[in-house]
């Protein structure tokens, strides 16, 4: 049985970063995943803002990790050449009572250690964002938040972690955790066994199970779906900012933002649902979010849409973080309930997680060779016209675009299929590559792509899945 | 940067036509680009028949009728880039494209866009639910079984009864599958009348019209959808909800044309047909730059794509050869149940007849189709039907020129 | 005996209507007289063209498109399917290259070059 000093449970956003920060000390340290790839849960499926700090409760962990994880998130992404930008967000009030609120956001931002916050009027948030409603009355300006894509992220930190050592195990749903002297053994529903001095549940909408594994489940996760709209990069530029509406009991309402890759995003919105896999579209809920977006942003053409999704957010009763060693099952460290801002705060959390393991004892000792950064996967689409003919001239493939949407070149998919962590199916492909990301979903592109990995991983086509076991596309060869 | 006379963006049955015509009317220093490795675009995973009968006078398959095109393009030492990738059209006519030899930059005197359409996404139709594998566009299921040899199902609900649809049904079940169903949201079918019957009635494939698919099910591959009726708002029905077993669903729901390097170049648009706005010759509004086939609108029949690529072809050669025709513009509307017309303007002294082509909004009986200057009639032919599917042609002859004194609107009549 | 029935020789669609007996049948609604053959036929025995793809053995993951050179009745589609789907061909494939000779009074003939 393989042994590592260190498991981490899930490879979503926190338990990929986890990874990464302790990739920097000699230690072995093993990544299991149940799914075919990272980055499959929440971390998928979700807004993709690096919140400024001022909506967390003053004292709570999620404010203290908030506060301290916006300039670690934007330098983890810098170095890891993850999109990224400080867009800025407002937070808007539609009546006297919400203005209320915005106030009351800013003394707690104020209170929080947050800089750059003001409260605006409606005229002056609508001369910022001329496509704000007119029936915004007072706005809570943030400047130091700004938007991240998330799966990216995940890839790329891994990817770093895995570059510097650490193993990735997929597939591996785990099934049974075993306390053994010193450690666990930790099996897979496949049977695969791995041992770890520390084990790290990370497990997002799956760690209550994990805790209970242990016999320390004491806390339930309450999976709430956030449901969302994709719009064409002709409606990305509605809005430069993310504009928020003034939060609720259910969250921080429906957000209007561009991402980092120039589409106009619209959601969440908040229901609880059964599992952390209940990921269906519902159309009441898409409805409220095209409605509740256009409240923001009345221009916004839904007609427009590209993509519907939902992400399952892994929440908590007490609406705070829990992250801490276990009481009860000495070397088990609980990561749960990190809905958001946990993926502003994943740097946060990771370097929490690696001080919990110092002061459990275990010996940081820093890697003389650590290499924080990775390259860039979308360097090719921003060079210069001689730059990328010196490219293709050494490499034809980037030469021949599979992606016409978002422009992809066959050099980006084939580095996607070769780089760690390595895209074994369509959407893995997609969340590295952007192939198959556009306006037509893959129409056109996604019999190349299935040709190319069935080629650089050494499979049949036949074999070639959507995302993993069960997901095949093609029945049987003609 | 090199140099070319007429750059043909696009080598599917629009671009190789028009640069036939091209090079036929004077200009032989004609290029093509294309995004594949062979000429023929959609055409070659059409492989059933019913191509060529108005245009070459046999009834064809797609890939047959490309190579007569392609035939056609070789003999007449026509230059072909393939598996080249136009990234940028400018409004002075520079081309830039890719390949792998390296990105090129090509300045043409004029530019022929032929760039096709694509199919609408499911994303596009925000049907709720899950997001398995197993929901295809009709065409990529098309390209996987007939060019690439895989099937896609065995079990198959196709929503939209479109020709690609229609066709896909038969295909499908012609290789093994279980078609349980065509839904069609409207209240008729948007495909030609052949297609339901040799397509359907043969293989005893249902039609549901005004039903769609309200629901997809199924966490990895495809298990199921919920199919339901819907209102004359076409929103569903709740009470009429029905689940369907199935592990494949396509979709037939719509062609877009594929036009993103036109928006690029800031060439106005027509909102109604999604394409550039264009003249008798099929000019765009950016002198110089036409666009003909799929890309300026949506064809039910390869034969007219043919016919409108050889006026944009031959438009380019003219303009390359003798500039361009300067007299004045009248714009020609569509009214009452025409839906649109083509060409959106017309020069008041056009070379020769001009055609214009349009489609109704929904199904007719009997009607009477006019193109009117004023009070004067240019040209009217009576239908004994007309569908949205199908697409109808005026023609204004040349002794009716001297009535094009302004703005032309065309009509039809239920008789 | 009346028999209603759309036209699919070209993509007018015609509505035609089928009266009489069988050896005394009379069409109605066509536009053209192969409007009329096809009602007397699709009365008397229905045909098909099949159109479909063969497996070239010798490129990778190449098909080459086929399709019956006449018509074939329609009862016998899926047995001549069958006979398609169990061919191979080998390339260099022409346009017309007879593929499977001699089914049903016709052959079934490649509709794509491969070189």
């Amino acid at each position: 049985m393989e042994k590592f000093d260190i498991l981490i449970a899930g490879a979503g956003v926190t338990g990929g970063m986890i990874a990464r920060e302790l990739s920097r000390f000699q230690l072995s340290v093993c990544l299991l995943e149940k799914e075919n790839d990272v980055a499959c849960g929440a971390t998928k499926a979700n807004s993709g803002i690096v919140h400024g700090g001022y909506d967390p409760v003053p004292g709570t962990l999620k404010a203290k990790l908030n506060t301290a994880g916006v300039e670690l998130l934007f330098e983890a992404a810098e170095m890891l050449n993850v999109p990224h930008k400080r867009n800025g967000s407002m937070v808007c009030a539609f009546a006297e009572d919400e203005n209320r609120i915005i106030d009351h956001l800013y003394e707690r931002g104020l209170e929080n250690g947050i800089e750059g916050l003001s409260v605006i009027t409606g005229d002056r948030a609508r001369e910022l964002e001329p496509e704000l409603s007119d029936k915004v009355t007072k706005a809570l300006l943030v400047t130091n938040s700004g938007i991240v894509c998330p799966y990216e992220l995940t890839i790329a930190a891994v990817g770093n972690a895995m570059d510097n050592g650490v193993e990735l195990k997929r597939n591996f749903a785990i099934s049974d955790i075993a306390k053994i002297g010193e450690g666990f053994v930790v099996s897979a529903a496949d049977g695969r066994k791995v041992q770890g001095k520390y084990l790290i549940n990370c497990a997002g909408s799956f760690a209550d199970d994990l805790a209970a594994m242990v016999g320390d489940k004491f806390y339930q996760i309450i999976p709430r779906a956030g449901e969302y709209m994709l719009l064409d990069k002709a409606e990305g530029v509605r809005v430069s900012r993310t504009i928020f509406q003034t939060p609720g009991k259910e969250g921080k309402g429906i957000l209007v933002t561009p991402t980092n890759h120039g589409n106009l995003l619209t959601g969440p919105t908040a229901t609880e649902v059964e599992h952390g896999e209940s990921t269906e579209t519902t159309g009441a809920q898409l409805a409220y979010v095209q409605r509740m977006g256009a409240k923001s942003v009345p221009g916004v053409n839904f007609r427009q849409v590209i993509t519907s999704f939902t992400g399952v957010r892994a929440s908590v009763a007490g609406g705070d973080f829990i992250i801490q060693m276990s009481d009860k099952v000495n070397g088990f460290v609980h990561v749960a309930g990190i809905d958001s801002p946990g993926l502003t705060c994943c740097v946060s959390i990771a370097k929490y997680v690696v001080d919990i393991l110092k002061n459990a004892g275990v010996v940081l000792t820093e890697k003389e060779n650590w290499n924080g950064t990775r390259e860039d996967m979308h360097a090719f689409s921003k060079m210069s016209v001689e730059e990328k003919n010196e490219v293709i001239r050494n490499n034809p493939s980037y030469g021949k675009i599979i992606c016409r949407c978002e422009t992809v070149t066959e050099g980006e998919i084939i580095a996607a299929l070769h780089k760690n962590p390595v895209a074994l199916d369509l959407d893995g492909v997609k969340r590295r590559t952007r192939s198959g990301m556009g306006r037509c979903q893959g129409g056109f592109c996604s019999s190349y792509v299935m040709k190319l990995i069935a080629q650089h991983a050494g499979m049949d086509m036949t074999d070639v899945t959507k995302n993993g076991t069960g997901s095949y596309v093609l029945t049987e060869k003609i | 940067m090199i140099n070319h006379d007429i750059v043909i963006v696009g080598g599917g049955p629009a671009g190789m036509a028009a640069a036939v015509a091209a090079y036929d009317n004077g200009v032989t220093d004609v290029v093509i680009l294309d995004r594949d490795d062979d000429l023929g675009g959609i055409l070659r995973q059409c492989i059933h028949n019913g191509f060529g009968l108005h245009k070459l006078g046999q009834e064809l398959t797609g890939p047959e009728y490309a190579a007569v095109y392609k035939a056609k393009v070789e003999e007449r030492g026509i230059t072909v880039y393939k598996n080249t990738m136009v990234l940028d059209v400018s409004q002075d006519k520079v081309v830039t494209a890719t390949n792998r030899d390296g990105i090129m930059q090509i300045q043409a005197k004029a530019v022929v866009l032929a760039m096709g359409c694509r199919e609408r996404s499911r994303g596009a139709l925000n049907t709720p639910g899950t997001r398995p594998a197993g929901v295809f566009s009709a065409g990529t299921a098309q390209k996987l079984i007939n060019c690439e040899g895989y099937m896609v199902g065995k079990k198959v609900v196709i929503l939209g009864s479109g020709d690609i649809g229609l066709i896909m049904a038969r295909r499908m079940s012609l290789e093994g599958a279980k078609v349980e169903a065509v839904c069609e949201i409207m209240p008729y079918s948007g495909g030609l009348t052949r297609n339901i019957v040799q397509c359907l009635e043969d293989f005893y494939i249902p039609l549901y019209l005004s039903t769609t698919v309200a629901e997809i099910h199924g966490k990895k591959r495809l298990e199921g959808v919920t199919i339901a009726q819907v209102d004359e708002n076409r929103n569903v029905i709740e009470e009429t909800k029905r689940y369907i077993e199935c592990d494949t669903l396509l979709l037939s729901v719509g062609l877009i044309p594929e036009n993103e390097l036109t928006a690029q170049a800031g060439i106005d648009m027509d909102r109604i047909t999604s394409g550039a706005i264009v003249d008798e010759n099929c000019q765009t509004l950016a002198e110089g730059v036409f666009a003909c086939g799929n890309v300026l609108h949506v064809h039910d029949l390869v034969d007219y794509v043919s016919d409108e690529a050889e006026r944009a072809g031959k438009g380019a050669a003219e303009y390359v050869t003798k500039g361009t025709n300067n007299s004045e513009y009248v714009n020609v509307s569509a009214a009452g149940g025409v839906r649109y017309v083509l060409p959106q303007h017309i020069h008041t002294q056009p070379k020769e007849a001009v055609s214009l082509f349009m489609r109704v909004g929904k199904p007719y009986g009997k009607v009477r189709f006019t193109a009117k200057c004023g009070d004067t009639v240019l040209a009217s032919a009576i239908r004994l039907k007309a569908a949205p599917g199908e697409m109808e042609k005026l023609v204004i002859k040349t002794d009716k020129f001297s009535h094009i004194t302004g703005d032309i609107t065309v009509t039809l009549e239920e008789m | 005996m009346e028999r209603k029935l759309t036209c699919i020789i070209c993509p007018r669609g015609c509505s035609l209507t089928v009266a009489g007996e069988t050896d005394s049948l009379t069409v109605t609604g066509h536009a053209c007289p192969r409007g009329e053959t096809y009602a007397i036929n699709e009365c008397t025995n229905p045909v098909r063209t099949i159109t479909s793809i063969v497996r070239v053995e010798n490129r990778e993951d190449t098909m080459v498109s086929v399709k019956t050179a006449q018509p074939v009745p329609k009862d016998k589609i899926f047995e001549i399917m069958g006979m398609i789907r169990s061919t191979a061909v080998a390339a260099p494939v022409k346009i017309g290259d007879v593929i499977i000779d001699n089914i049903y009074g016709t052959q079934v003939i490649a509709t794509k070059n491969i070189d």
